[in-house]
């Protein structure tokens, strides 16, 4: 089983770098992650974060990506919610990446 | 839209004691990505899959009962409940989850996603359908 350093404390996670456990989740854990990938997490990142952990919170499940780009539209505004900005704050696609750094699992639907 | 088929799921047991349930609902959102036209029908013991209030500590296992909430979000709004499976259980709409979805082009104005239908109604709706599921 692999397992990532986040101060000092060590967290399990899948052969693609998912947090096995998600209620261990901690914020640091997102700052590691994307150190992994070469990433730096900026307010803009936080934002589709957090979202994406509201939504798992309220409906158990990480939204697909056309369901995540509508849902930030409705949100944060009409200049977010579109896969260019999305794509632009996470490469390896906004469903996958975010939800990684979010400590949830891969999207449903997501292979 | 012109070749999007018409899919229906159709959801007949009870949601913690087999898989079919939860399997069901992952195939729907999965398949929603693919722009067809989806419908979901709960009959038998499949109306309890949309209890409120459910609690499934005890069981060890994961309540997804949250996730139907978000079917509006993946434009799965037509759900029709048989009115004979829920009376037979002596349940109401009042005893399912309040689903609703979205409408973009009204302002994303709130509407209703459950439709209760009678036996023959259901049966006729499922003469329309190119695609039929049944978990």
């Amino acid at each position: 089983m692999a397992a990532i350093e986040v101060d000092g404390k060590s967290f399990e996670v899948d052969e693609e770098g998912y947090l096995e456990d998600l209620t261990t989740w901690v914020p640091e854990i997102a700052g590691v992650m994307a150190k992994l990938d070469d990433a730096e997490l900026t307010d803009a990142h936080w934002e589709v974060i957090n979202f994406l952990r509201e939504y798992y919170e309220e409906y158990q499940i990480a939204p697909a990506v056309r369901v995540l780009t509508k849902a930030i539209g409705k949100k944060l505004g009409k200049d977010k919610g579109n896969s260019k900005y999305l794509y632009e704050l996470f490469p390896y696609g906004p469903g996958k990446q975010a939800c990684k750094y979010a400590g949830l699992p891969k999207p449903t639907g997501c292979v | 839209m012109s070749d999007a088929k018409k899919f229906m799921y159709i959801n007949r047991k009870a949601p913690y004691g087999t898989i079919y349930a939860w399997e069901s609902l992952e195939v729907v959102l999965i398949g929603a990505a693919f722009d067809q036209e989806v419908s979901l029908a709960f009959v038998d013991d499949g109306v309890y899959q949309l209890m409120k209030g459910q609690d499934t500590t005890e069981v060890g296992i994961k309540n997804f009962s949250p996730t139907y909430a978000a079917l509006g979000d993946y434009d799965v709004n037509k759900i029709y409940i048989e009115k004979e499976s829920l009376e037979a259980r002596g349940l109401t709409l009042d005893d399912l989850q309040h689903l609703v979805w979205e409408d973009e082009d009204e302002d994303w104005a709130e509407k209703d996603s459950i439709r209760v239908v009678t036996s023959a109604e259901l049966a006729e709706i499922f003469e329309q359908q190119d695609i039929t599921l049944s978990f």
